[in-house]
């Protein structure tokens, strides 16, 4: 009995601690910062969120992913002050900004390079993007007309609302709809991980997602490294986008910054991004 | 005093009844609400008949007949696995084990309800999709296979447990005569005992069905996610719920791809009355 009391009081002394760190960590805090959207986009902003309130302890960021969609429309109807993006505006979002007279600004904080990735034991090192076309399109089977061995393709796609997803579709297929029985799956993660285990497969994923089970291959003999992406010449390149209204800006504004400097680009570095920015140049 | 007692005992329960019915209403009246503004943009016939699911295409494609067949695949391989599976541990707890083999078995078996349904699909897509790459040499192990394998020890708990207590309701007056008879312990099992708990084992059975058709972790992760019409059973497919939750984060609100999941879930959910509704006039009729 006298034991169970012990522990009672030792777990109420923690509790209360706890309570009391977190009502000093919270308080004081005036300013505030909530983002949403992308969740390609959301490991650079966590990390440059973590280092931006070490600096500023008087500002509160709350960060949250969603897709690139969410992000768009939760500035737009203005929900939050900082919507992220793995894809621009598209034509609907514009006509909404239209009808709402709301105009956003578009600043692009980082790069990434939609990578194409294969199993490891597969020969093949390159393809073009008519070859990637025909593959999502479901006009090749086989790897034997990919100059590979004699082996049944696996199409991996990412799922319908995905910010790659809509980058992938647009630069590599065009306006044709991607093959019905390719697997379609719903995070950067599961691609790599079923890529890893399917010797067929063929799958696509933000560069800070490839690792070692996976075979990266080059895309008209240009693969996606620092250099290529910087200079725009890997052909699957996209820019990740924060997105502003014109009319509230001035606190995000200067996380915006933050990221632009060559700290925040630091940080994009670090996440397995590319930075938009090259090294040493201040903005 | 008793009697306020009393009162307000009766009107506490009467409300929290009447609390779930009115969630109840809710919940379907939201799901129509939500779903046919869809049939502004595609027909019925053509939503239900189209195997074309190309939601964000330009123009999208609302086709969900390929869901529809996603999802009644891989119930019908789950209700494979687990009808034997379910049935002949319900018939082994309840006539043959004895009192302490059951006391152990009976826990461990609904053990198998209570592990989260993200952990299934995590040993799907980890530990048994690379395996059956291995030994059925198939180009990939997320399919209507490993997915009715998943689901079908999920849903083993719901028919074995549901079944057992049919099972055991049986009088046992009706056993003895049966071995009374001259009839031994296998003939009195399968001639008596069954028959006699048939209506408890087919509403088990019926909701085990229900349980597998709205499941929708485990369909996300193991059973692959292509909208198409599979020729075999080692394809991929996109069950409907797995199509809801992959789709909805990401949608826009108020868009016509946000209408066609609303328009899914009323199909989904109308199987599933379905299934209830025959269990209950199964049930009904027994009682009778």
């Amino acid at each position: 009995m006298l034991f169970l009391k012990n522990t009672m009081k030792k777990i109420l002394y923690y509790i209360l601690s706890i309570m009391v760190l977190l009502t000093f960590t919270c308080s004081g805090k005036i300013k505030k910062i909530k983002i949403a959207g992308s969740t390609t986009v959301l490991p650079i902003i966590q990390a440059a969120a973590e280092e931006y309130v070490n600096l500023h302890p008087d500002t509160d960021i709350s960060v949250r992913g969603g897709g690139s969609s969410i992000g768009i429309l939760s500035i737009i109807n203005q929900i939050i002050d900082i919507g992220s993006a793995s894809r621009p505006v598209n034509k609907q979002e514009i006509e909404m900004l239209k009808n709402k007279n709301r105009d956003l600004i578009e600043t692009a904080i980082a790069l990434d390079a939609i990578s194409i990735i294969i199993h490891p034991e597969n020969p093949v090192e390159n393809l073009t993007l008519v070859q990637l076309q025909k593959i999502y399109s479901g006009q090749i089977e086989n790897w034997l007309a990919l100059g590979g061995k004699d082996q049944k393709l696996v199409v991996i796609s990412r799922d319908t609302p995905s910010g790659s997803f809509a980058v992938f579709n647009e630069i590599v297929l065009e306006q044709k709809k991607v093959r019905s029985d390719a697997l379609m799956l719903a995070s950067n993660n599961a691609v790599a991980t079923n890529v890893a285990v399917t010797p067929g497969a063929i799958g696509y994923v933000g560069i800070g997602y490839v690792n070692e089970q996976v075979k990266l291959i080059s895309i008209s003999g240009i693969k996606p490294e620092t250099e290529s992406i910087m200079n725009r010449a890997y052909p699957l390149t996209r820019e990740l986008f924060m997105y502003t209204l014109a009319s509230t800006r001035s606190l995000a504004q200067e996380f915006i910054d933050y990221l632009l400097a060559e700290q925040g680009q630091q940080i994009v570095e670090k996440q397995g991004y590319i930075r938009i920015k090259p090294a040493g140049l201040r903005q | 005093m008793n009697n306020f007692k009393e009162l307000s005992f009766k009107t506490v329960t009467y409300i929290a009844s009447l609390f779930t019915i009115v969630v109840l209403l809710g919940i379907i009246f939201s799901i129509f609400l939500g779903g046919t503004p869809v049939f502004q943009y595609v027909s019925l016939t053509k939503f239900l008949s189209s195997p074309s699911w190309h939601p964000t295409h330009d123009p999208p494609d609302f086709g969900i007949l390929s869901l529809i067949i996603g999802s009644l695949l891989v119930t019908a391989g789950a209700l494979v696995i687990s009808i034997p599976l379910g049935l002949g541990s319900a018939i082994y707890i309840s006539e043959i084990a004895s009192q302490r083999v059951r006391e152990i078995l009976k826990p461990i078996i609904e053990l198998l309800a209570g592990i989260p349904s993200v952990v299934y699909g995590l040993f799907g897509m980890a530990f048994l999709s690379p395996f059956l790459i291995r030994i059925f040499k198939i180009p990939t192990g997320l399919n209507i296979f490993s997915a009715s394998i998943i689901l079908g020890l999920m849903v083993v708990p719901i028919i074995s447990s549901l079944s057992e207590d049919a099972l055991s309701s049986v009088p046992k007056s009706l056993r003895e005569a049966s071995l009374a008879l001259g009839a031994n312990k296998w003939e009195t099992i399968i001639r008596i005992v069954v028959p006699a708990a048939k209506a408890g084992i087919i509403s088990s059975i019926i909701l085990g069905f229900g349980r597998a058709v709205g499941e929708t972790m485990v369909v996300l992760m193991v059973a692959g996610g292509a909208a198409q019409i599979p020729s075999n059973i080692f394809q991929p497919v996109r069950p409907m719920p797995a199509t809801i939750a992959a789709e909805m984060g990401e949608t826009v609100i108020g868009s016509p791809h946000f209408y066609a999941l609303y328009g899914i879930a009323i199909i989904l959910f109308v199987i599933t009355f379905i299934s209830i509704l025959i269990t209950e006039f199964i049930v009904m009729r027994k009682k009778r």
